[in-house]
């Protein structure tokens, strides 16, 4: 299954967007943001590629500042 | 022993503080936000709680708008130094402590002015006092929410009202009150709350914050320090967004471990409740008191004008020598002496000698309360 990361602001938002999404049943992991997107946090969620618009409006809807999210090609993973 | 001394710190802590502070120690350890690692992680989950405690027990929307601080005092040095510009005006009251008066001082000597709005002689304030005051340039208004010296309730939530109908910032000092009593910064009109970790929330020393309302746009707020914050790493200028822009360098995340469980123990028991059983004590000890002869209290005598730390002094003693022997004599710890408050003893009468201080808190007891009273009565008799 491709997999793709959301990346957020800071740390705070990663982690209420990870209270929000595992809330909702979605299941997600944080890692470390891939060096090849750029980024301003250590930290990102990986989520399933298949998710990223329902997790993305979700997110969004819950007042939670979305940096950008992106395919991670099978190498990045 | 009796420990009444808690309006300067709590003492003893909930149980679970000290073990939420060890766990920290022994199992997660790492720097928050910086790394991608679990330590990393589970201690920033830590610190994101914490602020997420805190927005439920003032109710505040957005946790972002919570930044970390050493104190109340940086607190308070942050709101005033970050958003004050030459020539603003800020109106505050005689009560302050100095947390707010000394880096209001220091920046009238830089050209803001300051007008301090007298209280009474038991600390109460008008309301109507502080609206006369405002003028064209009038920027903020900076109460504190209770007097560390005499307890009194300031009126807040009206002075507060005041300040959103002339659009002023309000600044409100709840080192005393927050934990101990309830506030809600929606109700209250509080565009910052500057409180600290280690009274009424019973978290370790180290520990306070600040909330920045969101009438307060937060790119126009100077922080007073610049550093990492583990975000935008590759830019070299100070991010714009909450917390980060107020949160440089690796905080007391030990102490905020503390913090959070010191939180969770407050909303577990209900600030109300606590408020309630807080003042059934101080106005039992105030009862007793008052059979004495030659004492003499400052303060409001009614209960639901205060929070449980009241000054007193004896005739005949000074405020040191009855601090003293109330400890060698009887094992009670309380403060005596000025608090940090100079204006507020010129406003009760008690300057420069001061007052000898019983701050009572949750941990304390009726029997407490007894024993207290047994003592006061020896040391008066003598």
């Amino acid at each position: 299954m491709s997999q793709g990361v959301i990346l957020f602001p800071s740390i705070h938002f990663v982690l209420k967007a990870e209270k929000l999404v595992k809330g909702k049943g979605f299941s997600v992991d944080l890692i470390p943001v891939p060096r090849q997107l750029s980024s301003d946090c250590g930290v990102c969620m990986l989520i399933d590629w298949e998710q990223k618009d329902s997790l993305s409006t979700f997110l969004e809807g819950s007042g939670v500042k979305i940096e950008g999210v992106h395919p991670l090609q099978e190498e990045d993973g | 022993m009796i420990y009444f001394d808690h309006a300067a710190t709590s003492w003893p802590k909930p149980p679970q503080v000290k073990e939420a502070m060890n766990r920290f120690m022994e199992e997660i350890g790492g720097n928050p936000g910086r790394s991608g690692h679990a330590l990393s992680i589970e201690a920033a989950r830590i610190i994101y709680e914490a602020r997420e405690a805190l927005s439920i027990l003032f109710h505040v929307r957005d946790s972002s708008r919570i930044v970390f601080t050493l104190n109340a005092t940086e607190s308070i040095n942050l709101a005033l130094k970050g958003l004050l510009k030459y020539k603003d005006h800020v109106i505050t009251s005689s009560m302050e402590h100095n947390s707010v008066m000394r880096p209001l001082r220091d920046l009238e000597k830089r050209g803001i002015e300051l007008t301090v709005v007298p209280c009474f002689e038991d600390g109460t304030l008008n309301p109507g006092e502080v609206e006369k005051e405002i003028k064209t340039n009038t920027r903020m208004i900076v109460l504190n929410h209770a007097s560390n010296v005499t307890g009194t309730l300031l009126p807040i939530r009206e002075v507060g009202r005041i300040s959103r109908e002339y659009d002023l910032l309000f600044l409100v000092d709840a080192a005393q009150t927050a934990g101990a009593y309830p506030i809600d910064v929606e109700r209250d009109n509080i565009d910052l709350l500057a409180f600290t970790g280690h009274k009424s929330l019973y978290g370790p020393q180290g520990t306070g914050g600040l909330v920045i309302g969101e009438r307060i746009q937060e790119k126009e707020m100077n922080p007073l320090k610049q550093g990492g914050t583990g975000s935008r790493s590759e830019f070299e200028e100070q991010p714009d967004f909450l917390p980060d822009r107020f949160e440089s360098g690796t905080p007391n995340s030990v102490g905020i471990a503390g913090l959070l469980a010191g939180i969770r123990f407050v909303l577990d028991q209900g600030v109300e409740k606590i408020h309630q059983y807080e003042i059934s004590l101080i106005e039992k000890l105030m009862r007793g008191l008052r059979e004495f002869p030659k004492i003499r209290f400052y303060g409001p005598g009614n209960g639901s004008e205060r929070i449980s730390t009241v000054s007193f002094n004896i005739e005949g003693l000074s405020p040191s020598d009855v601090a003293l022997r109330l400890e060698k004599e009887f094992g009670i710890l309380c403060r005596s002496g000025l608090h940090c408050a100079p204006s507020a003893h010129r406003t009760i009468g008690t300057f420069p000698e001061g007052t000898v201080r019983f701050g009572l808190s949750y941990f304390n007891s009726e029997e407490h309360v007894d024993q207290a009273l047994q003592g006061m009565s020896r040391l008066i008799q003598k």
